[in-house]
C-alpha cells in the first residue's frame, strides 16, 4: 500500500507517526493525571485520618500519682460526711511525701499536680466504705492535666513555661520512687463534660447521641417507609406526585443549619418545647433524615419485581395486603440499609443541634427526652473551642469514638446490603 | 355470605385508614418544607420591618454585634449582607478549585481507566471522605491546616491570617471530592457506550475519546453536579464556623479572615439572647436569604439531571 502511493505518502506517514507519538505522551499525561487525582484524594483521607490518630490516643491514657492518704478521723465527722474536706486528705498527704516544701506559695504549687477529681475520688471511696475511715492507704489518684502533658512529651521540660524549677524537681522524684504510672483512661468512658480536661468524658454527650438517635429512628423510619410505600404503590402519577417528588429531593439537598432554624422557629418559639433537649434535637434530625430515608426505600420498593405484586393479587389479596405480606418484606433489608446510612449522617450532624441549644455545658448524664443535653458531634465542637491544651487530645479522642462508630455503622450497612442483596 | 360482606366493609374501611395514615407520611415532607418557609419567612418580616431590605441586601457593612442596643438598630446599618456572600463565595470558590480538577479526574480515571479491582477498592475509600462529619473536618481545619498554612505563608514572607478563607475552602474541598466524583461517575457511565466505540473506530485514543467525546456528551450532568456542590459549600457550617473568621471583610484576597453566611447564623444564635432583638432575627433573614440562593441552584441542577438522564434512556 505504501509503494502505490509514491513518494508523498512517507510524509504523511511521518507526520502521522510524529502525531502519534505526541497522542500517546498525552494518553499518558492524561492518565497520570488521573492517578495523581486519586492518589491525592486518599494522601487527604491518610492525612486526616492519621493527624487524628496521633493527636487522640495519647488521651486513652492518664497519669496518675500514688499518695499516701491518711483517712483522718478528726477530719471526717461521721455525721458530716458528705460536706468533709476531702481536698485537706489530698493536701496532707502530698504534704507528707514532699515534708521539706514550706510556704504558701511553694504549697499552692505542690497542691498543683493532683487534679481536683481525686478529692471526689476519695470522697466516693468513703461514702461507699465507711470501714476506711482512720485508716492509711496508698492510693493512685487522677494527676492534673498538664502533668499529663508533660509526662506525654507535649509540654517540655523546661521551668518558666507551665511548670516552675521546683515543680520539675517533685515530678523528677515523684518518677523515681515510681510513684507516677499511665494507665488506661476510664474516666474517659464514664463520666460527663467537665472544665478540668483530665476529668472530662464523653459519657455525657454519648448517651445524648443515643437519646437523640433512638428518637430519630423511631420516627423516621416508619414515616420514611410509610411516605415511601404511599409515593410507589398507591399514589398515581400525575401533577401530585411531580410535586412530592420535587419537594423530597430539594428538602435532601436544603442546608443542615436551615433545618436548625426549623426547629428554633417551630419547635421551640411556637410549639414551646424544651431547649437543649434530645426530644428537639430527634425531631429535627428526623426531619433532616427523612428525605434520604424516603428516596433509599423507594429504590428499595421499585427493586421488588412486579410479578410478586400480581401473583398476590391474583390469589385474591387486597392491595394493602400485597405491600404489607409481600413487597414491604422484600423491600426491608434495602429499607434498612438507607435508614442505617440515614442515622450515619444524622449521628455526625452538628450545625442544626447548635440551632437549638445542644451546645450548653452539661456534667450530668442525660437521662431522659426533655433533660438538657448534648451530642457528641457538639461535644468535640466545644472541646475544640476550649484554649486548654489538654483538651486537644480529647477531641481528638472523642472523634475516634465517633468515627468508630460511624465505621460500625457503615459497615453493618454494608453487610447488610451484601447479605441479603437479592437479584429478580 | 352475610358475615363475609360485613368483614369485607370493615376490612375496606381499615385499609382506607391505612391509606390515610401512608398519605400523612408522605405530607410530612411537604408539611417540612412549609415549616421551613413559614419559620425562616416570619421572623424575617419582623426582621425586614426594622431594617429596609435594600439595606440588608445592598448595604456594604456587616457588624450585628455594635447594634445590640436599641438605640443603634437601623441607624447604623449594620446589616449589609453583601460582605457576608462575598466572603460565602469566596470560601465556595475556593472550595471548587480544589474539588472539581480532582474530583472529575478521579472519577473519570475510575470510570474509563481503572480495573474493576482497583474500582471495588479505591471507590468505598473516597466514600469514607464523604461519610466524614464536617465537625471533624472542622478540628481539622482549624488546628492542624491552618497553624500549616500560616507557618507556610510566614516563611514565604506573606500575612496569612490564623481563620483564613484558605484554610476553610481547602478543607471543604477535599470534603466535596467525593461528592463531584460520584456525579461524575454516575453522568460518565450514563454516556452510551456506542459513542465511545465510534470515536474508538476513528482512531482516536482513550483520553481523546473522553476529552472530545464522553465529557461534552456528559457535561450537562458534570454542570448540574458542580452546581449541587456549589450548594453544599455555600450552606456547610460546621468546617467555617470552626476555620473561618467572625468579622465580616470585604476583601479578595484568601489569605484574610473572611465569614460566611452560616457563621454568621451561628454566631448569631447561639447563647442567649431575647427573641426579637435585630440582631436574632438578622440570623433567620441570613437564613432565608441561604435557603433561597440553595434552592435556586438546587432546582436549576436537579432539572438539568433530569432532563440529561432522560436523553439517553
Amino acid at each position: 500500500m505504501t509503494k502505490s502511493m509514491g513518494s508523498d505518502s512517507s510524509t504523511v506517514i511521518e507526520r502521522v507517526e510524529r502525531g502519534l507519538s505526541r497522542r500517546y505522551r498525552a494518553e499518558k499525561r492524561f492518565r497520570l493525571i488521573g492517578v495523581g487525582a486519586i492518589i491525592l484524594s486518599l494522601f487527604f483521607l491518610v492525612i486526616l485520618f492519621g493527624d487524628i490518630l496521633i493527636k487522640g490516643l495519647p488521651a486513652f491514657s492518664q497519669t496518675q500519682i500514688k499518695i499516701t492518704i491518711f483517712f483522718d478521723p478528726e477530719r471526717l465527722p461521721l455525721d458530716k460526711l458528705e460536706s468533709a474536706d476531702f481536698e485537706a486528705l489530698v493536701k496532707s498527704g502530698l504534704r507528707s511525701m514532699f515534708p521539706q516544701v514550706r510556704g504558701r506559695r511553694s504549697k499552692r504549687a505542690l497542691y498543683k499536680l493532683v487534679s481536683s477529681g481525686a478529692a471526689y475520688e476519695l470522697r466516693k471511696r468513703v461514702l461507699h466504705n465507711h470501714d476506711l475511715i482512720g485508716k492509711t492507704k496508698d492510693l493512685w489518684l487522677i494527676a492534673d492535666d498538664e502533668l499529663d502533658l508533660l509526662l506525654k512529651g507535649d509540654i517540655a521540660r523546661v521551668p518558666g513555661g507551665r511548670f516552675n524549677q521546683q515543680q520539675l524537681d517533685w515530678i523528677e522524684k515523684l518518677e523515681r520512687d515510681g510513684n507516677l504510672r499511665q494507665r488506661f483512661n476510664l474516666n474517659f468512658f464514664t463520666s460527663g463534660d467537665s472544665r478540668d480536661p483530665e476529668l472530662a468524658g464523653v459519657l455525657g454527650s454519648l448517651s445524648g447521641t443515643v437519646l437523640t438517635l433512638m428518637l430519630t429512628f423511631l420516627l423516621s423510619f416508619p414515616i420514611g417507609i410509610g411516605a415511601a410505600v404511599y409515593l410507589e404503590e398507591f399514589l398515581k402519577k400525575g401533577r401530585f406526585s411531580d410535586f412530592l417528588e420535587v419537594n423530597i429531593n430539594n428538602l435532601a439537598a436544603v442546608p443542615s443549619i436551615i433545618f436548625g432554624l426549623l426547629g428554633l422557629g417551630v419547635f421551640i418559639n411556637f410549639c414551646g418545647l424544651p431547649r437543649s433537649a434530645p426530644l428537639v434535637g430527634g425531631l429535627v434530625l428526623t426531619l433532616m433524615t427523612l428525605p434520604t430515608i424516603i428516596i433509599s426505600s423507594r429504590a428499595a420498593i421499585k427493586a421488588v419485581p412486579p410479578s410478586v405484586r400480581e401473583a398476590a393479587l391474583g390469589l385474591g389479596a387486597s392491595r394493602m395486603q400485597t405491600v404489607f405480606h409481600h413487597v414491604i418484606p422484600l423491600a426491608m433489608p434495602g429499607m434498612l440499609t438507607g435508614a442505617i446510612i440515614g442515622m450515619a449522617r444524622a449521628l455526625g450532624e452538628t450545625a442544626p443541634l447548635l440551632m437549638i441549644g445542644m451546645v450548653a455545658f452539661i456534667v450530668d448524664i442525660p437521662k431522659s427526652f426533655n433533660a438538657a443535653a448534648t451530642v457528641l458531634p457538639v461535644q468535640i465542637y466545644l472541646w475544640a473551642d476550649s484554649p486548654e491544651r489538654a483538651f486537644q487530645a480529647r477531641t481528638s479522642a472523642a472523634i475516634i469514638i465517633l468515627l468508630f462508630f460511624l465505621i460500625l455503622m457503615n459497615a453493618s450497612a454494608v453487610y447488610l446490603r451484601r447479605k441479603f442483596e437479592r437479584r429478580w | 355470605m352475610n358475615r363475609i360482606r360485613y368483614s369485607r366493609r370493615t376490612h375496606k374501611q381499615i385499609e382506607y385508614v391505612v391509606k390515610c395514615l401512608l398519605l400523612a407520611c408522605a405530607l410530612v415532607a411537604v408539611l417540612t418544607t412549609v415549616g421551613i418557609v413559614l419559620s425562616v419567612v416570619f421572623e424575617s418580616l419582623h426582621f425586614f420591618a426594622k431594617i429596609p431590605l435594600k439595606d440588608f441586601l445592598f448595604g456594604l457593612k456587616w457588624s450585628p454585634q455594635t447594634a445590640i442596643r436599641a438605640d443603634q438598630v437601623g441607624s447604623s446599618g449594620a446589616f449589609g449582607v453583601v460582605p457576608v456572600f462575598t466572603g460565602t463565595l469566596m470560601i465556595a470558590l475556593i472550595a471548587m478549585l480544589v474539588s472539581v480538577p480532582i474530583g472529575l479526574m478521579s472519577a473519570i480515571f475510575l470510570a474509563e481507566y481503572a480495573s474493576s479491582k482497583v474500582r471495588t477498592v479505591v471507590k468505598p475509600l473516597l466514600e469514607i471522605l464523604a461519610g466524614i462529619p464536617t465537625v471533624v473536618y472542622g478540628f481539622f481545619a482549624a488546628l492542624t491546616v491552618a497553624p500549616m498554612i500560616r507557618d507556610l505563608g510566614n516563611s514565604l514572607g506573606l500575612e496569612v491570617s490564623s481563620e483564613s478563607a484558605l484554610v476553610a475552602g481547602l478543607v471543604m474541598g477535599v470534603m466535596i471530592i467525593p461528592f463531584i466524583s460520584s456525579i461524575t461517575d454516575d453522568v460518565i457511565n450514563a454516556v452510551p457506550q456506542a459513542l465511545r466505540e465510534g470515536s474508538y473506530g476513528l482512531g482516536a485514543t482513550r483520553s481523546e475519546t473522553i476529552r472530545k467525546v464522553v465529557l461534552p456528551a456528559a457535561l450537562p450532568g458534570i454542570a448540574s453536579g458542580i452546581l449541587l456542590a456549589v450548594s453544599r459549600a455555600v450552606g456547610e457550617t460546621m468546617i467555617v464556623v470552626m476555620a473561618a473568621g467572625l468579622s465580616a471583610n470585604l476583601t479578595a484576597n484568601p489569605l484574610a479572615a473572611v465569614t460566611t453566611v452560616t457563621v454568621q447564623i451561628v454566631t448569631l444564635l447561639v447563647g442567649d439572647q431575647e427573641f426579637d432583638s435585630a440582631k436574632t432575627l438578622a440570623a433567620f433573614a441570613l437564613g432565608l436569604l441561604l435557603f433561597i440562593v440553595t434552592l435556586l441552584l438546587n432546582i436549576i441542577a436537579l432539572q438539568t439531571v433530569k432532563k440529561y438522564r432522560e436523553q439517553y434512556d
